[in-house]
């Protein structure tokens, strides 16, 4: 961190409420520089920021003009949105070329943010998942390839480039203000799709501790894989009971009448591709994360759960 | 309040509510640990399985004391009786012991966790997937873990072969090494007659993908269950070859062997 005074960070998936979390933690002491491909989000007259698709030509003159120290890629595409097709450009050839240039620009420091959902679900899951067990989800649902094929590639290019200390971020489910993704979409909503007769045990990280987490990553170049989820449990009905949903049980067996029903519902918050999730439990352990950054969450489950509660209609 | 409350107070005595609340165990915020435990649903679970261990199967239980008031033990025992009814009733006798309760978490077939509402119910009152994953991480937690060495073999057999140990899996002697916990032996009998089967229908248990389909009455018998409890057996964590694994894992089976025929030599009559 030569270059300049201060660090200069490239952060991907601007537009995103995590993103922006994070920007508001680290603006004060880092110089950042935001990019997202779905629009360009106006973040103070400080922060330069762009709408940008990775796989662009233009995206490299960036890294040009900023001589940027470090990436926090948090741009990554959910399951729930775009085409399958779509997403795979954006979410591993728009990652490769953005690992490509932080490694022809000296980057020495890149984050990246992947997804719990890389474990799979699947009914022989043990408890407590640690980093080096197997990613079983491509192999369950093609829309699920996107984020492990972003994982293998990540994984690749921490061993052959040490010195961009690649980090990457496992988190179970992100929720909290702001947050559109699946869970965050269903706990926020009055009635939600459960399967009948179960009710996997889940992990809910609060958006502002996930932001915290990131800028403790930032903070100390380990590179890895890591969990990220604090310890603490609750089953999925029992956390739809607290933020005030209703439950809509759905038949559960067979296991192609739930998946037939998704597919024919077609709901955004209830894809079918993520079933075997609302089925079976992916309980990840956070521990190492924690251990090695020194990261512990400051919002408890009943503090994330009072706020879809109080909050049913969303702005 | 409601009818919930109500219930609740009926079915959970204020003295259980002390009991199970004093056994301290690893939980979140919720209630819940990462394997589904919850402590509410264990405490109507208590309630069930004391009705289940004092009237109908009216068990004896004799040293329950010899497993230890803390730290990770493997409680090993026969398995039998096509339900997992053994299970519950040595989890049972260890939580509501007199001196240092604890509330024992079993290892289960695999098939459970696909059975809608009885899987989570398992995992509720303490039970979880049988993995080795698992039970490694329920040892480091400081866990009395139970596990059935049998698995499928032991539960599925046939009236016929009652009392006659199955082969027995390495893996819990490999765990009991590793973590240094001590193995509790246990001598199960009376669970083979509550179900007694005679034949087992194996196409259809393979089409609807679960173990075994027995023949047999549709009713638990209640036949009357003795558990025998051993003294804890140690074993060190040298690194042997499996040959010498396998001779440790038969001397706590032929100890299981010996504690059933002392049940059986105790029992004076079926039911």
């Amino acid at each position: 961190m030569s270059k300049h005074q201060r660090p200069r960070i490239l952060i991907t998936g601007a537009a995103g409420a995590l993103a922006q979390q994070v920007i508001r933690r680290l603006r004060e002491t880092c110089d950042l520089v935001a990019v997202d491909f779905r629009e360009q989000v106006y973040l103070g007259d400080d922060i330069p920021s762009y709408c940008i698709d990775f796989n662009k030509r233009v995206f490299e003159d960036l890294f040009r003009r900023y001589e940027f120290d470090g990436v926090i890629h948090l741009g990554r595409i959910l399951s729930s949105q775009l085409t399958r097709m779509r997403r795979y450009n954006a979410n591993v050839l728009g990652t490769q070329k953005l690992l490509d240039l932080s490694h022809k620009y000296g980057i020495r420091r890149v984050i990246v943010l992947s997804t719990y959902h890389v474990y799979g679900a699947v009914a022989y899951n043990p408890a407590l998942i640690d980093e080096s067990a197997p990613l079983k989800s491509a192999g369950l649902s093609a829309d699920l390839v996107d984020s492990v094929e972003l994982e293998n590639l990540a994984n690749i290019y921490l061993w052959r480039y040490p010195e961009l200390n690649i980090t990457i971020l496992r988190p179970c489910n992100i929720v909290g203000p702001g947050v559109r993704n699946t869970m965050s979409t269903l706990l926020g909503s009055e009635r939600a799709p459960v399967l009948a007769g179960f009710s996997p045990m889940m992990q809910f990280i609060h958006i502002d501790d996930m932001a915290d987490a990131i800028v403790a990553a930032w903070s100390k170049p380990v590179k890895g894989v890591f969990n990220v989820a604090p310890q603490d449990w609750v089953a999925y009905q029992h956390a739809l009971k607290l933020c005030g949903c209703k439950t809509i049980p759905i038949p559960s067996i067979p296991p192609s009448v739930p998946k037939a029903i998704a597919r024919i519902l077609n709901l955004r918050s209830f894809p079918s591709f993520l079933m075997a999730f609302f089925k079976y439990p992916v309980v990840i352990d956070g521990r190492a994360f924690a251990r090695e950054f020194g990261f512990q969450p400051k919002r408890p489950l009943k503090e994330i759960f009072r706020y879809y509660r109080d909050n049913k209609k969303p702005v | 309040m409601g009818l919930a409350s109500y219930l609740r107070s009926k079915l959970i005595p204020a003295e259980l509510d002390e009991q199970v609340n004093r056994i301290r165990k690893p939980i979140g915020t919720l209630g819940y640990d990462p394997w589904g435990y919850n402590d509410e649903a264990v405490k109507y679970g208590f309630s069930v399985a004391r009705q289940i261990y004092e009237k109908y199967f009216r068990v004896s239980a004799s040293g329950v004391d010899n497993v230890p008031a803390e730290g990770p033990v493997l409680i090993i025992a026969n398995h039998s009786g096509q339900l997992p009814i053994d299970g519950l009733l040595i989890g049972y006798a260890l939580a509501s012991r007199e001196k240092n309760p604890r509330i024992p978490r079993a290892m289960i077939e695999r098939f459970f966790p696909t059975v809608p509402w009885l899987g989570n119910l398992l995992n509720e009152i303490g039970a979880v997937l049988g993995d080795p994953v698992n039970c490694a991480k329920m040892l480091a937690n400081n866990e009395a873990v139970i596990v059935f060495p049998e698995g499928v073999r032991g539960s599925g057999k046939l009236y016929r072969d009652r009392y006659q140990l199955k082969r027995f899996g390495n893996g819990f002697m490999h765990l009991a090494m590793k973590y240094k916990a001590p193995i509790v032996p246990v001598g199960v009998v009376g669970c083979e007659e509550t179900i007694p089967a005679i034949a087992n229908i194996k196409p259809l248990a393979n089409a609807l993908g679960v173990p075994y389909v027995p023949v047999a009455l549709p009713v638990v018998l209640p036949a009357k269950v003795h558990l025998n409890f051993g003294e804890p057996m140690y074993f060190d964590d040298a690194e042997i070859p499996e040959e010498q694994v396998t001779e440790r894992v038969e001397a706590v089976k032929a100890e299981i062997s010996r504690l059933i025929d002392k049940g059986l030599s105790e029992r004076k009559r079926l039911f």
